[in-house]
């Protein structure tokens, strides 16, 4: 469960999330629309504490995950992140082998001896539904795989260690119609075993594989419901502008 | 005057000053290797130099420069890596940087000269090591540093930031994520800096004069508080200060040719590994 209360976020000057407050049931699949530049993927990193890379930010309000405030002192950040695992926007695998990055979670957070690691990774690729197609080539470069099977390798790779949320920053918008699909299929099936919160610019997207969906605009929540309702009967009227396309 | 002829003017006078740039350059290779190759036998490798230095070889002063080439980067190549680290991956983009880069540079375009009546006043007398290898390899270190620090800075910069972001979001620590995934993706640029720095140190001649290098030693050197012959300052006694000149000039030449034959080849195995990533 994924609580956010009365968040507001500063890169420098600019204000870029403005007293956003939503809450995220386990085993959903949450996804954040909204034009470009309105916040919805800075939201997501304040999940997993990513903003904390940048420089010059700041952020306000609270963010609980399972009750515990992500941003209080006591919390160890690697451990929050082991939790809340992340996919990005462009596949971004490891300069190393297929295994080797699949393992690469396990190995830094001391997650078991040899053939755990081995049947993990087996696992983690099956869950990924990426086994078949790799699973004679496991020490090949990660980069001998498709853009579509890197993205499912760096699912797989989030999936190795367990996490309970995993945050999804756009996956499928470097990708084909085909890999897309399967991604989203992916998506689907993790939904019993995951909290998945997906960032995306593509609205069928959003309303193919989200429970619940939040509509950002300008860094405000502007609306956040149900996704059949959100896309058949909207609040808003600018969400229904958005929805139907007439800006974006 | 058209288009077509004004264009035809100027690439010749490019390649009129592209070939004359190369060809002084191959000129200077081409008379050293001329008049070196005459000289260079097995025996010149490994034999002393004999008879005032008009025969025999220059077997010390290989081993002597091979001796400063390795201790002055033992010193150097972890103290430089350290540093591009931390200016790299830790220090973030604020004003220190911008300063320890601006030293950097500066540092690196001081006279070799200066280095070595700095080495000579720290390392020989201040810290009395005397005329020694020790002396004589930290002063050389001292001149790669910036080197080393700028080649291992633009290999760790050229690393894709999303790397590091997909390490930090599994869970693995800043350091875990530097050891891990950004210093092995670096390694091979890290390496081409090395090996130009080999290039260079066994190329100096200033920094090692009032540090280490010695006019002949009838034996090799036994310890790092030695002197020793090294390739360049041979070369410059050979040319200067021999007891025949005229006699001593081919073992010049050869000597140059082995310089230059041991900078080429370091070259070219860092390009290969340029190439190679």
């Amino acid at each position: 469960m994924i609580e956010a209360k009365n968040i507001d976020f500063y890169y420098g000057n600019f204000q870029a999330l403005k007293n956003i407050s939503m809450k995220i049931e386990p085993k959903t699949v949450t996804a954040f629309i909204g034009p470009s530049g309105c916040g919805k993927s800075t939201f997501l990193r304040i999940f997993n504490r990513m903003n904390d890379l940048i420089k010059d930010t700041q952020m306000e309000g609270e963010c609980l995950i399972n009750g515990q405030n992500i941003y209080d002192k006591s919390i160890n950040i690697d451990n929050l992140r082991k939790d809340v695992g992340m996919v990005f926007q462009k596949p971004n695998p490891f300069p190393k082998s297929i295994f080797e990055n699949v393992a690469y979670g396990l190995r830094v957070n001391n997650m078991g001896d040899k053939s755990f690691i081995g049947q993990r990774v087996e696992e983690s690729l099956k869950d990924a539904a990426l086994w078949d197609e790799v699973k004679d080539k496991l020490n090949k470069s990660a980069y001998e795989l498709s853009g579509g099977q890197q993205q499912r390798l760096c699912i797989a790779r989030a999936l190795a260690v367990k996490p309970s949320i995993i945050l999804m920053d756009e996956p499928a918008s470097a990708l084909d119609p085909i890999s897309t699909s399967k991604i989203e299929e992916l998506i689907h099936n993790l939904k019993n075993q995951y909290t998945i919160v997906i960032v995306t610019h593509n609205m069928q997207q959003a309303a193919r594989v989200s429970d619940n969906t939040g509509f950002f605009m300008l860094g405000e929540l502007i609306e956040y419901s149900n996704t059949k309702k959100m896309f058949l009967n909207p609040e808003k009227e600018t969400t229904q502008n958005y929805i139907t396309g007439r800006f974006g | 005057m058209n288009k077509k002829v004004s264009q035809n003017i100027a690439f010749f006078i490019f390649k009129f000053f592209g070939v004359l740039v190369i060809g002084i350059l191959f000129s200077i290779i081409g008379f050293i290797g001329y008049n070196g190759i005459q000289v260079i036998s097995w025996e010149f490798l490994t034999e002393f130099p004999k008879e005032g230095m008009t025969s025999g070889g220059i077997f010390p002063a290989i081993v002597g420069t091979f001796y400063l080439v390795v201790g002055s980067l033992i010193f150097a190549f972890p103290l430089g890596v350290m540093s591009a680290i931390y200016t790299t991956e830790y220090a973030g983009k604020g004003w220190i940087v911008r300063i320890i880069r601006i030293m950097t540079n500066n540092l690196a375009s001081i006279p070799s000269i200066v280095f070595g009546l700095f080495g000579m006043a720290l390392f020989v007398n201040k810290l009395n090591f005397g005329d020694s290898i020790l002396a004589g390899s930290l002063t050389l270190g001292l001149l790669v540093l910036p080197l080393i620090i700028r080649t291992s800075e633009e290999a760790l910069l050229a690393v894709p930031q999303s790397y590091r972001e997909g390490s930090l979001a599994l869970g693995a620590t800043k350091l875990q994520t530097i050891r891990r995934i950004v210093l092995p993706a670096a390694f091979g640029n890290i390496i081409t800096g090395l090996i130009l720095s080999i290039g260079r140190v066994s190329g100096e001649t200033a920094p090692i004069l009032f540090t280490v290098a010695a006019y002949f030693l009838p034996k090799l050197p036994s310890g790092i508080f030695d002197q020793a012959m090294a390739l360049p300052y041979h070369l410059y006694v050979l040319a200067t200060s021999g007891t025949d000149l005229e006699a001593s000039r081919p073992m010049a030449y050869g000597t140059a040719l082995v310089l230059i034959l041991i900078v080429l080849i370091m070259n070219l195995i860092a390009s290969f590994f340029r190439k190679k990533l």
